[in-house]
C-alpha cells in the first residue's frame, strides 16, 4: 500500500484548512519560485521524465502534450484547467477543488511556466457552486500573497487565474466543447487538426489539462520526476485517485499507487463488495465509458492503463462502479445509453441519431422485448458509430453497451427467451 | 440533446435590469476575459440574471444580457437553451435535482425519487400545488462516492435513502435545511467506517536538495 508520506493529496477528505495558511502548512506554494527558475524546459522535461499521463481520461502524456505549446508565440497562450467533472463515477476533482484548491492554483504556476503561458482559466461545472467558491477564494488569496498575478512568488513570471463556471453540459468536458463554450457559444467541439496547442481558446496556442493532472505537477517537480516514476509500473507511474461508488461496502474516495490490483484496492479501502467478493457481478473500472468487466477479470486486474486495455476496457478517470449479483445489469448499461443520448450536442448524425436509437434498442433489452438478431445487429451499429464523429462522446457512449454485450450477451438472450416465452403463454390463456 | 421550451407558454416580464450589485458582479466576469472577448462572461451573466428573476430566465433578461455583451440576441437563446443549468419557465423556491443516472441508480436513487413525489405530490418535472417544489431529473451529478445525491438550488445532499429525503424535504418546508452533504452520517468521501489512508497528520513533502527554498536555485529562462 501507498504510504501516508507519498500521498499528493494530503486533504483529500477535507479534514484540514482548505485555506492558504492550511495549504502553506502542508507544503503548496514552498519552492515554487525555485521551481520556476530552474526554467521551462527543465519543468517540460521532469515532467516527461515522471510519466505523468493525463487524469482526464484519455491518458495522453502530460509533458509531451506541455512541450507541443509554441516556444515563441506573438499571440497569447493559455492554460485552460478542465474542471467540468461529470463523467458518471466521477468525482475526484470535487474533493481537489473543494479542499485543496491552492494545489491546483500552484500546479496552474507551474504548469504555466512550463508552457510559458500567461492566463489560465479553471472551468468548473456549474453544479459545483460550493466547490466553485472555494476555488475562487483560493485564488483570492493567492493574488493577495503575492503568489499570483504579476510577479508571481517573487518569481518574475507573470501569470492571472480566473475561473469560469459552466452551466450544465457533459460535452464541455470535451477539450474542445470547452474552449467553445469558454467563448461564450454552445459547447460543441470543434473538428481537429488543428490542434489547442495551434489553434485553442480566441484562436490562440492553448493547453487543457484535467485537474488532477495540474495539481499533481506540483509534487512532481518538487519532489522529482524519479519519485514519481518509481511508482506504479512503466508507462503507467505515480499515485492516483480512485472513486469507488456502487455496491460495495464504504463507497469512497481514495489515493493510491497505479497499478494496485482492483480486488486489493476494493477490499482495503471501500470495505469490498457488498455480501463479498464472491457476490460481484461486474465493475465499469474507469467511469462510465469504459466497457464493463465481468468478476473473473476483476480477479486479477490491475488499475493502470495498460493492464485495463489489455482487457478491452480502460482506466479512464479510475472511477470504478461496482455491481453486485443484485444488479440488473442491462438496466445498469441502458441508463448509461440514456445519460449518452441525452448529453450528444447534436452536432454530428452518428451521435445524435445513433445515440437515440441505441437508447431505444436498449430499453426494449432490458425487458427482452426484441428479436435474438437485434443483439447482433445492435453491436453492429455500435460499431458503425464509433469513430465517425467529431468528437469521442460517441465512442463512450457505444463501449459501455460492446461491453455488455461482449460479456453478458446470454443474459440478454435469456430475457429475450423469456420474453417470447411469457407472451407466448398470455396468448394461449 | 436538451428539451427546453416544452408546455404551456411561460408569462414574460416586460423588462429586466440588472440589480446595481449584479451589474457590479456582472463587470467583474466580463473583466476576466480580453478586450472583445466579452462573449465569454455570458454565461455567468446568465447565471446572475437568472439568480435575480428568482431561479429562472425570462426572455428580457436575455435580451439585457445580450446589449450588455454586444451578443446578438440569437447568439444567447443559443446558449440559453443549451446548457441545463438555466431554466427557461419558473420553478420553485427550492428546485430539488435528483440525479438517477447509474451510480446513483445503484445505491438507491429510485427512493430518493419516490420520496421526493411522495412528500411533494407531483411527478418528476413538477411543481408542488404551493408553488414552492420543484422535482427535475438531472444526469450525473459527480459525487458518486456519496450516491444517491439531491441537488437543493446549490446544495448536494449526499448519502440518501427514502426516510432521509422525506426528512430533508420537510425540514425544508419548515425553513430549516440541514447542513448541506452527507446526511448519511460522514462528512466527505472517506469511508463512512473510517479512513483507510491519511492516518498520520500531513507534512510538507520532501523537496529535491536543489530546490529547497531560500536556497536561491540557479537563476535561467524562466516564464
Amino acid at each position: 500500500m501507498l504510504a501516508d508520506r507519498d500521498r499528493v493529496f494530503t486533504n483529500l477528505y477535507g479534514e484540514h484548512d482548505w485555506h492558504l495558511e492550511g495549504a502553506l502548512k502542508r507544503g503548496d506554494w514552498g519552492g515554487t519560485k525555485e521551481v520556476i527558475h530552474k526554467g521551462r524546459d527543465w519543468i517540460v522535461n521532469e515532467c516527461k521524465e515522471s510519466g505523468l499521463r493525463g487524469r482526464g481520461g484519455a491518458g495522453f502524456p502530460t509533458g509531451l502534450k506541455w512541450s507541443f505549446m509554441p516556444k515563441t508565440s506573438d499571440r497569447p497562450t493559455y492554460l485552460v484547467v478542465n474542471a467540468d467533472e461529470s463523467e458518471p463515477g466521477t468525482c475526484k476533482d470535487r474533493d481537489i477543488l473543494r479542499n485543496d484548491p491552492h494545489k491546483l492554483l500552484e500546479g496552474c504556476v507551474l504548469a504555466g511556466a512550463g508552457m510559458g503561458v500567461g492566463a489560465a482559466y479553471i472551468y468548473v461545472r456549474g453544479e459545483f457552486y460550493n466547490e466553485a467558491t472555494h476555488v475562487q477564494t483560493a485564488i483570492d488569496e493567492a493574488y493577495d500573497a503575492g503568489l499570483v498575478g504579476k510577479n508571481a512568488c517573487g518569481s518574475g513570471y507573470d501569470i492571472d487565474i480566473y475561473l469560469h463556471r459552466g452551466a450544465g453540459a457533459y460535452i464541455c468536458g470535451e477539450e474542445t466543447g470547452l474552449l467553445e463554450s469558454l467563448e461564450g457559444k454552445k459547447g460543441q467541439p470543434r473538428l481537429k487538426p488543428p490542434f489547442p496547442a495551434a489553434v485553442g481558446l480566441y484562436g490562440c496556442p492553448t493547453t487543457v489539462n484535467n485537474v488532477e493532472t495540474i495539481a499533481v505537477s506540483p509534487a512532481i517537480l518538487k519532489r522529482g520526476a524519479k519519485w514519481f516514476a518509481g511508482l506504479g509500473r512503466p508507462r503507467n507511474t505515480g499515485t492516483k485517485i480512485f472513486c469507488i461508488s456502487g455496491h460495495v461496502e464504504q463507497p469512497c474516495n481514495v489515493e493510491e499507487e497505479m497499478s494496485i490490483p482492483m480486488r486489493e484496492l476494493i477490499e482495503r479501502h471501500a470495505g469490498g463488495v457488498r455480501g463479498g467478493w464472491d457476490n460481484l457481478l461486474a465493475v465499469i473500472p474507469g467511469g462510465s465509458s469504459t466497457p464493463c468487466l465481468p468478476a473473473p477479470v476483476c480477479d486479477t486486474v490491475l488499475m493502470d492503463f495498460d493492464s485495463l486495455v489489455a482487457e478491452k476496457s480502460g482506466l479512464g478517470t479510475a472511477a470504478l462502479i461496482v455491481m453486485d449479483k443484485s444488479t440488473d445489469i442491462v438496466r445498469a448499461i441502458a441508463r448509461l445509453s440514456a445519460f449518452y443520448k441525452h448529453e450528444s450536442c447534436g452536432q454530428c448524425t452518428p451521435c445524435r441519431e445513433g445515440l437515440g436509437w441505441v437508447w431505444r434498442v436498449m430499453e426494449r433489452m432490458v425487458k427482452g422485448e426484441a428479436s435474438v438478431a437485434e443483439v447482433d445487429m445492435l453491436d453492429e451499429v455500435t460499431r458503425e458509430i464509433e469513430g465517425h464523429t467529431i468528437c469521442a462522446l460517441a465512442d463512450g457512449a457505444v463501449w459501455p453497451v460492446q461491453g455488455l454485450i461482449r460479456h453478458f450477451k446470454p443474459e440478454m438472450l435469456r430475457r429475450i427467451e423469456e420474453y417470447r416465452a411469457t407472451a407466448t403463454r398470455r396468448a394461449a390463456e | 440533446m436538451n428539451t427546453h421550451g416544452e408546455g404551456a407558454p411561460v408569462a414574460q416580464p416586460e423588462d429586466f435590469e440588472f440589480a446595481p450589485e449584479n451589474l457590479e458582479r456582472a463587470k467583474a466576469h466580463i473583466a476576466k476575459y480580453p478586450p472583445g472577448r466579452q462573449a465569454s462572461a455570458v454565461l455567468p451573466l446568465l447565471d446572475l440574471a437568472q439568480r435575480q428573476s428568482g431561479g429562472w430566465l425570462p426572455l428580457a433578461a436575455m435580451h439585457h444580457v445580450a446589449d450588455l455583451l454586444a451578443m446578438p440576441r440569437i447568439r444567447v437563446y443559443e446558449v440559453a437553451t443549451f446548457y441545463t443549468m438555466l431554466n427557461l419557465r419558473p420553478v420553485g423556491r427550492y428546485l430539488l435535482q435528483a440525479c438517477t443516472t447509474t451510480p446513483c441508480w445503484l445505491r438507491g436513487s429510485d427512493a430518493v425519487v419516490a420520496a421526493c413525489e411522495r412528500m411533494l405530490g407531483v411527478a418528476m418535472g413538477g411543481t408542488s400545488a404551493d408553488g414552492r417544489f420543484t422535482l427535475i431529473e438531472v444526469e450525473c451529478l459527480g459525487a458518486c462516492v456519496n450516491a444517491p445525491i439531491l441537488q437543493v438550488n446549490d446544495d448536494f445532499y449526499e448519502d440518501l435513502d427514502g426516510p432521509t429525503t422525506e426528512a430533508l424535504i420537510d425540514a425544508l418546508r419548515n425553513g430549516k435545511p440541514p447542513p448541506v452533504g452527507s446526511l448519511g452520517g460522514r462528512s466527505s468521501s472517506a469511508p463512512a467506517t473510517g479512513k483507510t489512508t491519511l492516518t498520520e497528520p500531513p507534512e510538507p513533502p520532501a523537496m529535491q536538495a536543489a530546490l529547497q527554498p531560500g536556497e536561491g536555485g540557479e537563476k535561467s529562462d524562466a516564464g
